[in-house]
């Protein structure tokens, strides 16, 4: 198991190293540079002279390749993902300090999508082609269809217009109130939970379908097992292998559905930072957020994997 | 094959289980039913093992499984010790799984992969609450694998772990966990290997005849159903056809379709094989959602006349030691 482990982070190593290379030097393929959104705010006629103190400044005046080893190197031997080039900011502590609002958003939409999927996949295959399997397969339908984005907008709107209500555009602590806090992540959450739960659902209904034909369900039937064992001891517990997989792949749309919802209601978390800092082309906090993003799902994928060993009896890692 | 003392314990009547069939996505219309068994009357014997042959698609396993409620009957009566228990409720059915138990043909879809072998073994003892203590649970499962010929000291692992035989071994261990009367095997060796067939048939006629063990042995394999019955009844398109015992049926058949059966079982001896004629069926087995009418297997059958067309037959003594058979023509 050790062994195992070891040997999944040693191979994160190329995948990162390549992640790096994507991150640096995309971002600078886009058209617009950081130099001329900044001259362009600060209403400078942009003159050769301030244009190239500010490179200097910035440290965008060495050629990129030579850019990209300064700042691989300071990931590496220091931990440093670099400074904001607007703000000379470090970009680890702004992400250290918004990262409580994604992760509290993430962790909510997930938890909820599971709540949410399981449980109705689970019925809609144990009562499959009934009025309720019907319905759940239908707005899980209308799940995967309609976009959060767009339901996020309309909640933001329609409330509003009708009775008045927005949500909160402060960002309430948990510590401080632990249910504003919760209630203010609540509809975000499950407009992020519904989409993801989509999938999950219809992935849960297809394999418990699948494993409820077995003979060891018969089997367990025969046993004289109550229907609550036979259903999750049995079947379940098998049905979620395939499950878990999905979870571990949906992590990417997760974030994905974070940046984009935390922009609508205006969350202040690292999805809001990199929607900031896309629009800014601050590149060192685009760099240093996509490989801290890329790090998390790979190690939360990694997770996934050593979670078979635990789920799935037949996977043993050596 | 152990000594019966003339008791039923099992008697089913006029046994129907119908599949229907549904068209229309939302507003579902019923076109028809599978008449998986239509009207099947038999009992099985105390401790005796009644042997159930017929081709795929016959109606045995699905016979098998109504006896043990795994199906939800259409029409009929199944007495299990004389108390008739085809209107019986969950609970009422939990407690009977005591008294009956089944053991599959395939031992890799019959094991739950999630579960050890103490857990697979021991989970009937759990339900049941028939152990005593965590101790004495471990120890009724170690006993019911050195019964079945495993070592106990393998309780801890997987099924994967095991072999096609192995597992077999265990899903019966599993069958005899709460110490049933009646065990249908559902084709419980068609999946293994030729060698290791003749071992989990003597394992379970020793089996017999320790605990006494009633069988409903499901097979398509005549040879193993000859060598392991007292009786044996034969199956065609969800109605028995033809009930005997063993050796009266494979020397004397009296129907058609038993005669065509025994006639393609082959014989290990290529000069004896090719002296004998072979009844070769014309046709396929009809559908079971539109049987033929009158005798079902009348339009394949090569001593068919017009009326066989147009009566059903029952099954009738054929007034020769217990034999009995569902044909218009026999004992013409």
């Amino acid at each position: 198991m050790r062994t195992y482990i070891i040997k999944r982070v040693l191979a994160l190593i190329p995948t990162l190293i390549f992640a790096t290379l994507i991150v640096f030097f995309l971002i600078r393929m886009i058209p617009g540079h950081v130099i001329d959104l900044m001259l362009s705010q600060q209403d400078i006629s942009a003159d050769k002279v301030t244009r190239q103190k500010i490179e200097h400044e910035l440290g965008l005046d060495a050629p990129v390749h030579i850019q990209y080893l300064r700042w691989v190197s300071g990931v590496v031997l220091r931990g440093d993902l670099g400074r904001s080039l607007w703000r000379q900011t470090e970009v680890w502590k702004d992400i250290k300090t918004r990262i409580p609002v994604t992760a509290e958003l993430a962790l909510m939409s997930l938890m909820i999508s599971l709540l949410v999927a399981i449980p109705v996949g689970v019925y809609a295959a144990v009562r499959q082609d009934t009025m309720l399997d019907y319905i759940g397969r239908t707005v899980s339908i209308l799940g995967i269809a309609v976009p959060y984005f767009w339901l996020g907008t309309l909640v933001m709107i329609y409330p509003a217009l009708w009775w008045g209500w927005s949500p909160s555009v402060e960002l309430i602590p948990f510590r401080e109130n632990p249910l504003g806090n919760i209630k203010m992540f609540l509809v975000p959450a499950v407009i992020l939970g519904l989409f993801m739960s989509a999938v999950t659902m219809r992935m849960t209904r297809a394999m418990m379908l699948e494993v409820l034909r077995h003979d060891y369900i018969r089997t367990a039937w025969a046993k004289g097992a109550p229907e609550k064992i036979v259903i999750i001891r049995h079947a379940l517990k098998n049905a979620l292998i395939p499950v878990v997989t999905l979870v571990g792949i949906q992590v990417p749309t997760l974030v994905g559905g974070t940046i984009v919802i935390e922009q609508i209601f205006s969350l202040p978390g690292i999805g809001l930072l990199m929607y900031d800092a896309v629009l800014q082309r601050d590149y060192s906090v685009i760099s240093g957020l996509m490989l801290f993003i890329g790090l998390i799902v790979l190690l939360i994928n990694l997770l996934v994997d050593l979670s078979y060993g635990w789920i799935d009896p037949k996977v043993r890692y050596k | 094959m152990s000594e019966n003392n003339g008791k039923h314990l099992i008697d089913v009547k006029d046994l129907s289980v119908h599949f229907p069939i549904y068209t229309g996505a939302i507003f579902k219309r019923k076109v028809g039913d599978v008449k998986a068994v239509d009207g099947v009357s038999f009992h099985i014997l105390s401790g005796e093992t009644l042997g159930l042959v017929g081709e795929s698609g016959c109606g045995k396993t699905t016979t098998g499984h109504a006896i043990l409620r795994l199906h939800e009957l259409t029409g009929g009566q199944i007495l299990f010790n004389g108390e008739d228990i085809s209107a019986y409720g969950g609970s009422q059915m939990r407690v009977l799984r005591r008294g009956m138990q089944i053991i599959y043909q395939d031992p890799f879809s019959s094991l739950n992969p999630r579960m050890t072998v103490l857990d697979i073994v021991g989970e009937p003892i759990a339900v049941h609450k028939m152990s005593r203590n965590p101790k004495d649970y471990q120890d009724q499962v170690a006993e019911l694998l050195q019964v079945v010929g495993l070592n106990p000291s393998m309780s801890s692992r997987y099924p994967h772990e095991f072999s096609g035989g192995q597992r077999q071994r265990i899903g019966i261990a599993r069958a005899l966990a709460v110490k049933p009367s009646l065990i249908v095997c559902d084709e419980p060796v068609s999946a293994l290997d030729v060698s290791i067939q003749a071992q989990i048939i003597n394992l379970l006629e020793d089996l017999q005849e320790k605990f006494g063990l009633t069988y409903l042995f499901i097979a398509h394999d005549l040879a193993v159903v000859r060598h392991i019955s007292n009786r044996i009844a034969v199956m065609y398109l969800g109605s028995i056809v033809e009930i005997a015992d063993r050796l009266d049926l494979y020397h004397n058949p009296q129907h058609p379709y038993t005669r065509a059966l025994l006639s393609a079982v082959p014989i290990p001896n290529p000069t004896l094989d090719a002296q004998r004629k072979q009844l070769m069926l014309e046709g396929e087995v009809p559908s079971p959602v539109n049987p033929p009418p009158g005798c079902k297997f009348h339009p394949r059958c090569p001593e068919a006349k017009p009326f066989c067309a147009e009566q059903i037959p029952v099954l009738k003594d054929t007034g020769h030691r217990n034999h009995w058979t569902a044909c218009h023509r026999s004992g013409e």
